[in-house]
């Protein structure tokens, strides 16, 4: 019988031949870990007596707080930079963006590699091939001071996107309606391998990213992207990377991209996915265009899109963060950022900005935010009665501009447009 | 005598323990002190040592924070029941030494506030003069939670269990 990626993966690490349900112990390739867990990683690399074995296989990204919100975070941080220095570890401090985001700029998720990140949508390193997974600061400091880590190998589920997107359908709204048909434990200890096919193959890294990224929230313990398209001319991927035609799928799903419309995540479950025309006119405070899902070049590119000659609605807050100083930089240049300025968006530091409730954006009692990031659990952004809707950019920055959830083909038309 | 703490389906980590209040926000010290304070203010407060949680499906899915599950241990927590556990909580709960029991029908019998005893050696539970069985976590971990957590076999043994 043949193998998932999940399996040919895990075996060529592992040395053998590895099925599902097996128990295996791995090399890893890269261990990510994010500032808000450093102390505790640091204090169980104490308790073991132990240093990272292999220094170059470790990178720190200051992102969860950044720039810091208070003195303990501030020292928390210190320490980090200090720890860094003393042991020879890559450190990307504050500004340089969004973990997984960080990674895949700095090439350090390739195809075929095992990265274990303290982020649970370490799933992300699937859009390039790797297997990449979340763990807690236990098993990474583990797999810091070891190399190592080790894996029930999964069963997989395979989902298969056919066709090409529709005019103003996103990758986030196929991620989305992913996880509403898988359920928000429907692929738990599994891999989801997905399948890109009959043009979907087209899909940029960025949109891959936002689909590997929302397979957590399905449970998933790996999103892992069969290799294609613009992967193939990024990245050297190896022979075996690719599943066997007769593998084994715990369950199959296929999701006809043509038919698509966008979608939107409702208050307080992820896999609560609805069509966005349903939960169209709900008031809006704050919008949020950022984070590891959808703060890409493409996404702040498909916000100004809808924005440009449009201003943010009187009362509502908009909120962009670009996932990176590369991101900043490359909409700067392209003007991009100045066109959604114009319309009235609040820039912040590259980095996670409001998206767990820490700072930069928490909402207030009642408040209801349409964000661009993967999570609306109850009083995830702030007071536990906010609500937290999930869209897309392009749904996101008409949400800002009409001040209730609206897709950009609800707005008026512009005046030239009127007149043309 | 031990106390069920009862839960629904689906308590995400944010449930557990807000983000805002993670350690490196607000001090190693006081994090725990903050379980649960959206869902239940008066946990942290009220729950004993050797109390014992009980969640419904899905327990635990969400961030990979091991600070959810830690303070949970801080507050004395050594045994949780579930229907079912998200994968990365699920490997925090032994990493830390908790032991996470699986079982729909012990959920189910178990009301909020019950006061019960157990056997961990044994698996059983016992409420009054009822009895019922746990289902022990897999081999490997039992191995890695004879030691206390994961930590401490992996400190003492130099490898993983079952290497």
């Amino acid at each position: 019988m043949g193998m998932t990626l999940a399996e040919k993966i895990l075996s060529q690490k592992a040395g053998r031949e590895v099925r599902a349900g097996e128990l295996v112990v791995v090399e890893v390739d890269q261990v990510m870990v994010v500032d808000s867990i450093a102390g505790s990683f640091f204090k169980r690399l104490a308790y073991l007596e132990a240093t990272p074995r292999y220094p170059e296989r470790v990178s720190i990204v200051i992102d969860h707080v950044a720039p810091a919100a208070n003195l303990e975070v501030a020292k928390a941080q210190k320490e980090i930079r200090e720890w860094g220095r003393k042991h020879g570890i890559r450190v990307f401090d504050v500004g340089r963006g969004v973990c997984h985001q960080v990674l895949i700029e700095e090439g350090l998720a390739q195809p075929g590699w095992i990265v274990v990140g303290s982020d649970s949508h370490s799933t992300t390193y699937g859009a390039v091939g790797a297997f990449g997974t979340g763990m807690g600061a236990t098993d990474i400091a583990l797999a810091a001071a070891s190399g190592r880590t080790w894996f029930r190998v999964p069963e997989s589920v395979k989902v298969t996107f056919r066709g090409a997107l529709p005019r103003g359908v996103t990758a986030k709204d196929a991620a989305l309606e992913m996880v509403r048909r898988l359920t928000a434990e429907g692929a738990t200890y599994m891999a989801v391998e997905i399948h890109l096919t009959e043009g979907a193959e087209s899909l940029s890294r960025g949109e891959r990213m936002t689909l590997a990224n929302l397979t957590v929230e399905a449970g998933a313990k790996a999103g892992l992207v069969v290799p294609s398209g613009e992967i193939l001319k990024l990245y050297r991927v190896p022979d075996w990377l690719y599943p066997d035609p007769d593998a084994r799928y715990v369950q199959e799903v296929e999701i006809d991209l043509p038919t698509l419309t966008p979608r939107v995540s409702v208050p307080f479950h992820v896999d609560n996915v609805q069509e966005a025309s349903s939960v169209r006119g709900k008031r809006v405070d704050q919008v949020f265009i950022g984070t590891c899902t959808n703060g890409r070049l493409e996404d702040l590119r498909a916000a100004a899109e809808v924005l440009r000659g449009r201003k943010v609605a009187p009362g509502v807050r908009l909120l962009v963060i670009p996932a990176s100083s590369q991101v900043l930089e490359e909409a700067t240049r392209d003007g991009t950022l100045l066109t959604l300025l114009e319309a009235g968006a609040t820039l912040g530091t590259p980095g996670c900005g409001p998206c767990m409730g820490r700072h930069m954006g928490v909402l207030a009692p009642g408040e209801v935010c349409v964000s661009t990031s993967n999570r609306n659990f109850r009083g995830r952004m702030g007071a536990p009665d906010a609500e937290i809707y999930l869209a897309s950019p392009r749904v996101a920055a008409a949400s800002a501009v009409a001040g209730y959830i609206a897709t950009p083909e609800d707005l008026a038309p512009l005046e030239e447009e009127a007149h043309a | 005598m031990p106390r069920v703490w009862k839960f629904g389906d689906h308590i995400n980590t944010d449930d557990i323990l807000p983000g805002k209040y993670a350690p490196f926000m607000v001090g190693e010290e006081r994090f725990h002190t903050f379980a649960f304070a959206h869902l239940r203010p008066e946990f942290a407060k009220e729950v004993r040592p050797g109390d014992i949680l009980v969640f419904g499906r899905n327990a635990g899915l969400g961030s990979s924070r091991e600070y959810a599950p830690e303070a949970l241990r801080k507050l004395g927590i050594q045994v949780v029941i579930a229907k079912s556990y998200a994968r990365i909580f699920f490997r925090n709960l032994v990493n830390l030494g908790i032991v996470p029991f699986e079982s729909e029908e012990v959920v189910d019998a178990l009301e909020d506030g019950d006061l019960v005893e157990l056997d961990l050696e044994r698996g059983v539970l016992l409420r009054g003069g009822e009895r019922f069985a746990l289902r022990p976590p897999p081999p490997f971990l039992l191995e890695a939670l004879r030691e206390g957590s994961l930590l401490d076999y992996y400190k003492k043994h130099g490898r993983f269990p079952g290497e």
